[in-house]
């Protein structure tokens, strides 16, 4: 039980983190594939909360189908958050 | 600013959040007893095996129980895959072949990605056909096989993938949830209704459950078909250089 808490303290910290990561960065590609971590870890935490089918379906389609479908997208725009640092990519 | 007023925003969500979840204490049961069927979740442990011999619960609730929500679900997945698809999709004109957005991918990529397909697509079928015994179903197992169309539309620049035979599946799959949904009524039961066809079959057999593989089957295919329509016409967009 206390193995269980200690992990899922760890996991919700690393959750928090990469969350307010994907908020802070400029960088939009870095944001994006910060969201795919935290689809990452909260499929984990579903699998370990005895939901391995809620996890299926976050592993298959928040960490693949969602980062990429928003890659594609950065990839049509731009890539940076402000317009001044647009002119980085070109 | 407008970053640090997001973070305070989610701040007082996640402040009101652990609030609530703090009268729950972590990991306590709260299904309650099983034989007690007064709660919602002891009901269904209770009668879903022996009423619908299907062994995966959540499976039972999601196609059976609450199978119309489901079908409102895929249908919400139709919609969004047509909108994206009607304001995205541009009409080739004559003579002008697709663009790809990315790139040629390394000689070791490509022979990954091909190597690694069948695989990936066996993975998605195992998990939605199995998905009355195992975990997983319809969403999950076509989530993984667009997975394994994304790998070859990324590793290959000329993949091309017929829109026709997307359509054809995807309404046949659609249409096949919804007839067999529609038998039920017509053999004089509920919409949806589990024995319609054949018995129910023994637990834990491929072949039990009722229209619950049928229906599982279908959606999977659904789910695959729209997902990598999707990226299909996501990754043929031209980039819009200024």
């Amino acid at each position: 039980m206390v193995f269980y808490v200690v992990i899922f303290s760890i996991l919700a910290l690393l959750l928090v983190a990469s969350g307010l990561y994907a908020i802070i960065q400029k960088d939009l590609l870095y944001a994006v594939i910060s969201t795919g971590v935290i689809s990452l870890i909260l499929s984990v935490m579903f699998y370990l909360l005895q939901a391995p089918d809620v996890a299926l379906t976050e592993a298959a389609i928040g960490v693949a189908l969602t980062t990429v479908i928003f890659v594609i997208t950065i990839r049509n725009t731009t890539r940076f958050e402000d317009e001044e640092d647009n002119s980085k990519v070109k | 600013m407008k970053k640090y007023l997001a973070i305070f925003l989610l701040l007082i969500v996640g402040f009101y959040l652990i609030q609530a979840f703090n009268l729950v204490p972590f990991g306590e049961n709260r299904i309650g007893n099983v034989e007690d069927e007064s709660t919602v979740g002891a009901f269904y442990l209770k009668n879903t095996v022996p009423k619908t011999s299907v062994a995966n619960v959540v499976t039972a609730i999601v196609v059976n129980y609450r199978g119309f929500d489901t079908l409102g679900e895929v249908t919400v997945l139709f919609l969004a895959t047509t909108g994206l698809g009607s304001i995205l999709f541009r009409k080739r004109k004559h003579g002008e072949e697709e663009e790809r957005v990315l790139k040629e991918s390394s000689q070791l990529v490509r022979i990954g990605s091909r190597l690694l397909f069948p695989f990936i697509a066996l993975l998605g079928i195992y998990v939605f056909i199995h998905g009355h015994l195992t975990p997983g179903g319809g969403f999950q197992g076509g989530a993984i096989i667009a997975t394994g169309f994304l790998l070859m539309l990324v590793a290959y620049k000329n993949y091309r993938l017929g829109h026709g035979t997307l359509t054809w599946v995807e309404s046949f799959a659609g249409i096949t949830f919804a007839g067999i949904g529609m038998w039920g009524l017509i053999t004089g039961g509920t919409f949806l209704e589990n024995n319609a066809f054949s018995g129910l079959g023994n637990v834990n057999d491929l072949i039990s459950g009722g229209v619950i593989p049928i229906i599982y089957i279908a959606v999977g295919l659904k789910v695959a078909a729209e997902l990598t329509g999707v990226l299909d016409i996501l990754l043929n967009i031209k980039p819009n250089k200024n």
